[in-house]
This record gives C-alpha cells, sequence and structure tokens, in this order.
C-alpha cells in the first residue's frame, strides 16, 4: 500500500503547489509549516521515523532497558555484611534460582510450578465459564440488549483491583476469625447469608483470579463469536450436524485465536499475581511466586529476586510468542 | 443453528448467574461502607449511617493518598496520550521491517507480571548512571511513579487510537491529499477529528489504568509519596480503619465505572 500512496503523492505535488498558491491558506514558500511539510513530503521513511522516536525511544530505554538492567543485575554479588549488591559478577544467584534438583532450591522453585498450575486452572475455569456466557450474548440473546449485556460484563474490570481483592476478603472470611475482634464476627457475606465460606486460603485464591481476570476472556471470545458468520452455522445445520457437532468443529476451530488472546491474560496475570492472593489468603501462606519475589527482595537480596523473576519473565515471554503464532495479537 | 428452548433457557440463565457473580462481591463493599459496625462482617438488618463517609471525607489519609493518584494518574495519561498517539499513527500509516516486533514491544508492559514490571523498573531508578560529563539517578517520588504508570498506559491509548485508525479509510487521506492539503492541514481536518473521541476513550482508560495500578506503584513510589491504592493496602487489615477502606473502595468503584463506561461509548462511537 505504501508504494501506491508515494506515487499518487508524487502525482499531485504540482497540483499542491498551484492550489496553495492561487488560494493563498498556508501561505508562501518561507513559511515554516510549508518548509515542515515540504520536508516530509514523499519521505515516507522519515515520516515513520519521526512518529515512532518518541514511543519507540521510551520503550526502549525505560522499558526493554530496565529488564536487560534487571537481568544483569541478577548476575551482582550481594556483599553478606551491608545486604547492598556489589558490581562483582556471579552466577551463584541464577543456580539458586534455577538448580531445581538442588534441595534448598526446589521450594521456591515448585511454587513457582504450583503457580503455573493455578495460572492455567484459572485460564480453564474462565475459559468454561467466558464460552457459554459469551455464546448467549453473540448468538442467543435477543439483539437489543447484546451490547448492555456485554458493557455488564466488561465494566466490573474498571471497579479497582484492590477493590476487588477486598470485597473477596468481605465475601469469604469467616466467622471468628480476624474481624470477631473488631465487634460484630458473624463472619463475611457468604458466612453469614449461607452459613456456609471457603474461608481465607487456597480456594478463596482461586475464585478471587477467576473473579479478576473472567471479564479478559469473556471479551475476546464474544468478539470472535460475534465476528463469526451465521451462514456458516445455518451451512452445518443444513448439513445435517447437531448443535454439539457444529460447535466441536465450526465454532471452535473459529475461536482458537480469540481464547489464546484471552488466555494470555487470565495466564499471564495469574502468574505474576501475589497482593489480591495475600489479601484473600490473610497472610496464611507464601502461595504465590509473587510472595517468594517479594519477600526475597525486602530480606533484602535483589540480585537472588531480580533471578527469580526470570521465571515468569520468561515463561510469559515464551507464551507470548506461542499466542502470537496462533493469532492472539489481532484479537486483542 | 438451531437451540432447544431448554438449552437457550440454560445458557441465558449461567449468563445470569455469571452476573450475580461480576456485581455481588461489589454490591457488599457498598453496602458495608453504610454499615453501622466497624467489620467486615456482613450487617444483615443493622441499619444504615453516613457516619463513614463523613469520616472518610474529613480525614487527611484518605484526600491526600487520592489526589496523589489523580495527579499521577493524569500526567501518566498525557504522556501515554502522545506516545500511544504517535507510535498509533505510525503503525497504521506505514509499512516498515520490525513492525511486528514494535506491536509485540507495545504490549509487553501490560502481559508482563506487575511484579516483573516492578522490579525492572525499581532496579532501575535506584542506580546512579555515569555518562562521564555527568551523572544521574532518577530516584523515587511523584516523577518515577509517572514514568513507571506512562510506560504501561502507553498500550491503551494506542489501542484505540489504532483501532480508530484502522476503520477509517485511507481514501479520506488520498482524498485530502488530491484537494490540495499538506501534512499539517490533513492532520488538522482529517485525521485528529477522527481520532477524537477514540483519544478520549484512551485517556480515560489510561488515567484509570493508572489509578488502579497497586503492583508497579509499590515498587516505584518510594517512602514519601503515597497513592490511594497503597493507602487501601496499608489500611484494610487495621480494624480501625477498615469502615473507611469501605468508603474509598466504594468510591473508587462509583467513580471509575461510569467513567469506563463513557469510556466504552466514546469508543464505540466511532463505528458507523
Amino acid at each position: 500500500m505504501g508504494e501506491r500512496l508515494d506515487r499518487s503523492a508524487g502525482i499531485a505535488e504540482p497540483g499542491t503547489t498551484q492550489i496553495s498558491a492561487t488560494g493563498g491558506r498556508a501561505s508562501g514558500p518561507s513559511h515554516p509549516v510549508r518548509a515542515i511539510n515540504r520536508v516530509f513530503h514523499g519521505r515516507r521513511r522519515l515520516g515513520a521515523g519521526s512518529l515512532l522516536g518518541a514511543p519507540l525511544g521510551w520503550m526502549m530505554f525505560v522499558y526493554v532497558g530496565s529488564l536487560l538492567l534487571l537481568v544483569v543485575s541478577a548476575l551482582y554479588r550481594l556483599d553478606p555484611k551491608t545486604q547492598k549488591p556489589t558490581h562483582d559478577l556471579t552466577t551463584d544467584n541464577l543456580v539458586a534460582a534455577f538448580k531445581f534438583w538442588d534441595p534448598d532450591v526446589w521450594p521456591a522453585v515448585w511454587v513457582f510450578f504450583r503457580t503455573a498450575a493455578v495460572a492455567m486452572l484459572v485460564t480453564a475455569i474462565c475459559f468454561v465459564i467466558a464460552l457459554p456466557v459469551a455464546f448467549f450474548v453473540a448468538k442467543v440473546a435477543p439483539r437489543w440488549i447484546r451490547r448492555g449485556l456485554i458493557v455488564a460484563m466488561l465494566m466490573p474490570l474498571w471497579a479497582g483491583y484492590l477493590v476487588k481483592g477486598y470485597a473477596w476478603r468481605a465475601m469469604v472470611s469467616p466467622a471468628g476469625g480476624r474481624f470477631a475482634a473488631a465487634g460484630q464476627g458473624e463472619g463475611g457475606f457468604l458466612e453469614s447469608v449461607f452459613g456456609w465460606s471457603p474461608g481465607f486460603g487456597r480456594t478463596a485464591i482461586v475464585v478471587a483470579l477467576v473473579y479478576l481476570w473472567l471479564p479478559f476472556m469473556v471479551l475476546p471470545i464474544y468478539a470472535g463469536l460475534d465476528r463469526l458468520p451465521p451462514s456458516l452455522l445455518d451451512a452445518a445445520s443444513d448439513l445435517g450436524a447437531k448443535p454439539f457437532r457444529t460447535f466441536r468443529s465450526v465454532i471452535l476451530p473459529m475461536l482458537l485465536p480469540s481464547v489464546a488472546a484471552g488466555s494470555i491474560f487470565t495466564f499471564s496475570l495469574t502468574l505474576g499475581d501475589y497482593i489480591v492472593p495475600q489479601i484473600v489468603n490473610n497472610g496464611q501462606e507464601r502461595f504465590m511466586f509473587g510472595t517468594i519475589i517479594n519477600a526475597t527482595l525486602g530480606a533484602p537480596n535483589q540480585p537472588l529476586a531480580a533471578a527469580y523473576t526470570l521465571w515468569p519473565l520468561v515463561i510469559i515471554i515464551l507464551y507470548l510468542v506461542a499466542m502470537k503464532r496462533a493469532g492472539a495479537f489481532d484479537n486483542l | 443453528m438451531k437451540l432447544s428452548l431448554p438449552a437457550r433457557l440454560a445458557l441465558g440463565g449461567f449468563t445470569l448467574l455469571t452476573l450475580v457473580f461480576l456485581y455481588l462481591p461489589l454490591a457488599v463493599v457498598l453496602r458495608l461502607s453504610f454499615n453501622p459496625a466497624k467489620s467486615v462482617s456482613w450487617p444483615g438488618f443493622n441499619g444504615y449511617t453516613l457516619d463513614w463517609w463523613r469520616k472518610a471525607w474529613e480525614s487527611d489519609g484518605p484526600k491526600d493518598a487520592l489526589i496523589n493518584s489523580c495527579k499521577v494518574a493524569f500526567v501518566a495519561m498525557v504522556l501515554a496520550l502522545i506516545l500511544g498517539t504517535l507510535a498509533a499513527m505510525a503503525m497504521a500509516r506505514f509499512q516498515f521491517f520490525g513492525k511486528n516486533a514494535v506491536s509485540f514491544l507495545m504490549v509487553l508492559p501490560i502481559a508482563l507480571p506487575g511484579i516483573v514490571t516492578g522490579i525492572a523498573l525499581q532496579n532501575t531508578f535506584s542506580r546512579t548512571f555515569d555518562l562521564g560529563l555527568f551523572s544521574f539517578r532518577v530516584g523515587f517520588g511523584f516523577h518515577s511513579l509517572v514514568i513507571a504508570h506512562a510506560t504501561f498506559c502507553v498500550v491503551v491509548a494506542y489501542n484505540n487510537v489504532i483501532a480508530r485508525l484502522r476503520r477509517s479509510s485511507p481514501n479520506l487521506l488520498e482524498a485530502s491529499a488530491d484537494l490540495g492539503a499538506h501534512g499539517t492541514q490533513t492532520f488538522r481536518y482529517i485525521t485528529f477529528p477522527l481520532m477524537r473521541s477514540a483519544l478520549l476513550a484512551g485517556g480515560i482508560l489510561a488515567f484509570a489504568l493508572s489509578f488502579d495500578e497497586i503492583v508497579v506503584t509499590t515498587f516505584t513510589a518510594g517512602s514519601g509519596f503515597e497513592t490511594l491504592p497503597q493507602w487501601i493496602l496499608a489500611n484494610f487489615s487495621r480494624p480501625q480503619n477498615v469502615p473507611l477502606v469501605n468508603v474509598m473502595a466504594t468510591f473508587v468503584m462509583v467513580v471509575s465505572i461510569p467513567l469506563a463506561y463513557l469510556a466504552q461509548r466514546l469508543s464505540d462511537s466511532g463505528t458507523d
């Protein structure tokens, strides 16, 4: 497309000068705006470069630069006396973070694998909930309420991350728990209304994480289903496919990029999360890997914490590359 | 595809349940902010009180944190809008080598866990960079938060603007050039009006994203500067402050949900 535009711009040029010479707008050749426009005219590479310069420079210097420095800082030796990183390079931290067959290292690595398993579980649950919901909204619900429904699904995303974590604390908090000391302690909403609550702990963590990221899965699946031509579904049923067969052979394969897009959020956001998990398990257990990283940083052992962050960093970059292959980025 | 009535009803019922799941916890916090008792226990029919709202209004801690959050979010939003719009214009209009890598780079800060971004930026900001002629250290405070927040907010502005530019016809730009407009005029009379509502939507979402952020914030704020999420995190486990946390949490909800709704409407307004 670029070349085509180039040529048409080339043809338009003499006309341009003529019109502005007679029309009088933007004045003569010495006008600074005009001069700038002349410099950019037809020079597409210069145009792209000057637009992209600032954002790309920012992202490279501030972000990619920081990530590289983080990797470098994982190679610094910690001075045992001052507990500050020195500039002596060592691979000790990498060994301490990645040599999982070492019994001293295994506990932390195990927490990472457990966190990855939780991320997969949360992704799977989000998928199982999001699919029927998105299907209902995109294909079954009366047309006039579709927009309203999808907006209603998305709005809780903006209620605030901490607010939602805190809300789940208020939901699951058990009777006679810590808040009983503060006065009336009949327990949180679930306990006092239904007489049952999972309490603070692992179940609460999974529920709260599903709650947090569910809209990220609903939206791309909805968009994917919305783009699915109804004629395709009609064709399947004309050919004798029952709804389940249509779903399995037509809808699901076409939805794959959308699901991949949704899973980027559900998987990677869960993998790195640790604040809401600590809120809803009342700090009882260092359940998520992020908690370990945070505790190591506060130890203080910045180099080891930096080495630990390489686990999620590497896994998520690999995951993103895989999902990009699956077409997820066009569905974000 | 014809679904039987029971199947459709089941899907509808399931959707309704999901909506209940999404809104019930928020409703609980809303109700608790009017709860006379000082706990997160469900109040039953204990009545209502506006005391906590008044107390939150009168105390300085949450109010200062709120103002800090707004300041950071506003500056980060402006930066993110500028950077995101420039990137979106380049990506929508030009083909160049490494374009895929750039789109990957834009998404990276929200796809990578906040703790990775946070520790990486904290490490950078705490270093002294010696450039020979002079040396500098970014340090911590308002400015470090703005830099950090702008970095992950760029993607929201970028996504909104590029979606709009992709939807709008390139013929408009050609027509503008055919009619003799030069680059600045085309931007002023064609491109900018096309993007205006997308910019507003992107701006609101970037503001909301920054306003809400906690993980990167805890690593890049330093000790002298507290945002509202930090205040909430520091106070929800202090029994005497739980009522104020309920109020501030409710406040965040009732302000940001309508704003997000507005942003949604604005970013749709460009569709035909």
